[in-house]
Formats: C-alpha cells, structure tokens, sequence
C-alpha cells in the first residue's frame, strides 16, 4: 500500500552543535566558488549556493552532471579543490537507499540512535511513532527486501529525518522507482516535510519532480557542472504555475 | 530425488563391472560387498566415524573462526594484505603430507595436529570469500555510515561484518569436502584410531572392501555437514535467503 498519508509526529529536534566552518546559522548551506575535479575531469567548477534554514531546494541536470558530487561536499563526505563548503550537519540518504539488508525497517530507521549509543529498545522506541506517522506501520519487523521500493524509499527517508541533522541531502530519493509510485513519493515527501521541516537540498534528473517538491529549482549544466539557472516555485503551486517551472527549466537545460 | 537415482545408476554399473570379474576384489571390491563391510564392522566403523567426525567438525570450526578473524585483519591493513596474502597463496601450494610428520612430532598423536591440518587446508577459501565480501561492500551503504557519524569500528559492526558472513559460511562449504581429505591425510601421518588410519591398516591386510566403507562414511559425513552449513546459514544470514518481494 503506498498512498501517501502522513500525520504529525515528533521527531527530537536537531542534537548535535552544527558544523560551522564559516559561521552560518542553523540549518544553513553555504558555497562558495566551489570547484572539484577527479583526475583530469572537473566535476564542479565555480559553484555558489546559498540555502537559507528551512528552504527546499533541488538540483536538476543530467546525468554525470556533479549533482552527487554537489551533495557529499555539503554532507562532508569529500572536500572541494577550491572554494568553500560550510553547512550545518547534513545527513546524506543516498541514490539507492542504501538500507543494511540485515536490519529490520525499524532498525534501518533508528541506526543513527543505535550508532550514537542508544540500546535497540531505545531506538526501536524512539522510531516507533514515525512508522505510524509515515505511512509504515505493520512494518516495523519486516527486512529490506520485503518491502516494495516505495517502502523502502519511506525508510530510508525516516532514517535521515532520524538523524536529528537540521540538513538533508536527498540524492535522486526516488530515481528507481516507477512512475505511479514516483508521484505518490512525491506527495508524500511534501506533505511528511510539511510536518517535519528541515532544510533540503535533493538532486534529480526529473525537472517534474523539483517543481513539485522544491521551493526553488537550481539547473546544472553538463560536466563541468555549474549552475546556470535559479527559478523560484510559488508556493501556490497551481498545475499551471508548476508547468511554467517546468517550462523555464527544461529551457535552460536544454540551452547549457 | 535426481541425485539418488543417479547413485542407484552408478552402483548398478560398478556392481555389475566388479562382478564380471575384470578387476581383483582387493582392488576394487563391488558395491554388495562394501556393504557387507559397512554391516559386518558397524562398531569398528562407527567408533572410528566418531573421531574422524570429531576433527573435521572442529577443524572447519577453527579454519571458520581464524579464517574471519584473518579476513579481517587483512581488511584493515593493507600492509598486511600485500604482505600477507602471497603467503597464505603459497601456504596452500604445500603439500599437507610434507608437514604433517612434522606437526605429528611438534603435537603428538592426539587431535591436536589433525585439528591443524584440517584448519589449515581449510582456512583458505573462507580467508577469500570473506576477504572478497569485505572490499565489495556497498559503498553508498559505507557513505551513509559515515554521514552518521559512525566510527571506523562502528561501520564494520553494522555494514561490512554482517555483509562478510555469509561469504564466510559459503567458504567453510567450499571448505567441506577438503576438510575430509585433510583428516585422512592427518591421520595417515600418525594417529591411533579414526577412519583414515583404519583405512591405513585395512588395505595391506587386503580387506578393501572395509577402506571403501569408511570412503562411504567419510561421503555421506560430508554432505551431513555441508547440509548442517546449509541449515545455519538460513539461521544466521536469513536475509540472503529471500522469498521473492511481493512488488519488487
């Protein structure tokens, strides 16, 4: 069952002190003419981001484009050549969800208690009222591979948001999925960030998919990547307007 | 059900092979008379079964726990693994007959040295299959580890030891049917009882038909184990066993 349905529930807010390296406050992404190659091919060159605390923002381009680059920068999972990187804590949930076979969903969901020292009870506790919440539950018990791809997408999603990260990085959150479970992920991801607000930055190639969830659309040119276009979304969000975005958007990406 | 008949087939032919009288009974005896062998020496056989059965279930034991432990080592070192891995390649070029007196006389006649030969023939393949788990681990799943602030030893305990076991468990399959033959060797190389020092004892007094018994033994004993590999596999690795998802 993956109709989206999302209800209120708490998640502890954010634990840790951020990772400031350039100040920055709370929930902040900040880049400055970041530029990362590897070997003889550049990846990024010149990029500048600001996300303000709480924003939504996507990143679209084509494959091969820096997009995953872009995010394990921000997560600190690599440093840029040139430039600067600060952000708050930035949790990465990566392009397939990269939930640990071994573990129960719950368990997925609740690593980052269980790796900060919490028991398996505490943990399982601490995520129980999300599955609920999420559209998951009497799915506590099951493995990985029980679940249908737009499951383990949700879980995936509630281990991030577990984290207590003020920052998530979202990379191509629901790139393997077909299309009708694509757009109900979509609608769920808005209406469980709606509920659980947090700064994200997610990449796709899919310009539908940033209009529908982002707040603003950044377009990215082919390798090396740079950001050639900003389109802000109304928050109305009418189909017309999220057809304008979308417009605009392809437009720019086929100019780059 | 295939495999059965498939031995009814090949027992048949050797039967009828054996008793048209082309080869010596003490060379090759027929299937009816191994089993009048294995009906006549049951407590002989069965004494012996115990022993041998007892080293080769401790010796994989052993080659299980070294063999992981070693993996991991390597793993984590990579001085060790340049350093060390040609020389468990070449350790396994030995011939277990070369170093067997020798371990014979270091460890005397008991369990001791068929344990080390059982593990050292053994150990190899479960060193390779974990060792090949561990580097193949995947890498977003070691991203997300470290995006969550896990420790080096915490993305082992969580991502890369659960990924490696049941390679382990699959060398220690492939390790089956060597550990039997180790055994046989040890025994050969000095001991007092178990299967391959009856068989040592019953081929110069020309009773084949008993050594081809203990080989039944020794067979059917293999595929216990490797069927008891089999079942502890689902125990303890029972998401590499999965049921096809309902909609994946």
């Amino acid at each position: 069952m993956d109709s989206p349905s999302v209800a209120t529930a708490n998640v502890e807010a954010p634990v840790q002190e951020p990772r400031n390296v350039n100040g920055g406050a709370e929930g902040e992404v900040h880049l400055a003419g970041v530029t990362r190659s590897f070997g003889a091919v550049r990846a990024l060159e010149g990029v500048d981001l600001d996300v303000r605390a709480g924003e939504r923002v996507a990143v679209v381009g084509p494959s091969g484009c820096g997009k995953t680059t872009l995010l394990e920068l921000v997560c600190g999972l690599q440093q840029p050549d040139a430039g600067t990187v600060s952000s708050s804590p930035a949790v990465l949930m990566p392009q397939r969800d990269g939930l640990l076979p071994w573990l129960r969903a719950i368990d997925n969901a609740a690593l980052a208690a269980r790796l900060a020292g919490a028991s398996r009870d505490e943990a399982r506790a601490r995520a129980h009222p999300l599955f609920a919440a999420f559209g998951l539950e009497g799915f506590e018990r099951a493995r990985p591979h029980e679940l249908s791809g737009g499951m383990r997408q949700r879980v995936a999603f509630l281990r991030t948001l577990l984290s207590g990260k003020p920052v998530l990085c979202l990379d191509e959150p629901f790139g393997a999925l077909d299309a009708l479970t694509r757009h109900e992920m979509q609608e769920w991801l808005a209406q469980a960030l709606a509920r659980e607000p947090r700064t994200v930055l997610f990449v796709t190639h899919d310009v539908e998919e940033a209009a529908r969830v982002a707040d603003r659309v950044l377009v990215m040119s082919p390798r090396p990547g740079r950001i050639t276009a900003e389109l802000a979304v109304p928050p109305s969000r009418t189909p017309d307007e999220l057809l304008s975005v979308r417009e605009r958007a392809l437009e720019a990406l086929r100019s780059c | 059900m295939l495999a059965l008949l498939l031995v009814l087939v090949l027992v048949g032919a050797w039967e009828l092979y054996a008793d048209l009288g082309a080869i010596d009974d003490f060379i090759l005896p027929a299937p009816s008379q191994i089993a009048t062998a294995l009906w006549d020496d049951r407590s002989l056989l069965w004494s012996n079964l115990l022993v041998t059965a007892q080293e080769v279930g401790l010796g994989i034991l052993l080659a299980l726990v070294l063999g992981f432990l070693l993996a991991v080592a390597l793993h984590f070192s990579g001085v060790l693994r340049r350093g060390v891995y040609p020389l468990l390649v070449a350790s396994q070029a030995v011939p277990i007959v070369i170093i067997a007196p020798l371990l014979v006389v270091w460890f005397g006649f008991g369990i001791v040295p068929k344990l080390a030969i059982i593990a050292l023939v053994c150990f190899f393949p479960v060193v390779v299959t974990t060792l090949d788990a561990l580097r193949s681990v995947d890498p977003d799943q070691l991203k997300l580890m470290r995006t969550l602030d896990a420790s080096r030893w915490q993305a082992f305990r969580w991502a890369e030891a659960p990924a490696a076991l049941p390679a382990a468990l699959s060398g220690a399959k492939i390790a089956v049917a060597v550990a039997v033959i180790g055994a046989v060797f040890a025994e050969y190389a000095g001991s007092s009882e178990g299967l391959g020092h009856l068989m040592l004892q019953a081929i110069p007094q020309l009773e084949t038909a008993r050594a081809y018994a203990a080989v039944v033994l020794l067979a059917a004993f293999a595929v216990l184990l490797f069927s008891a590999l089999a079942l502890a596999e689902r125990r303890l690795v029972p998401w590499t066993h999965r049921p096809e998802g309902p909609n994946r």
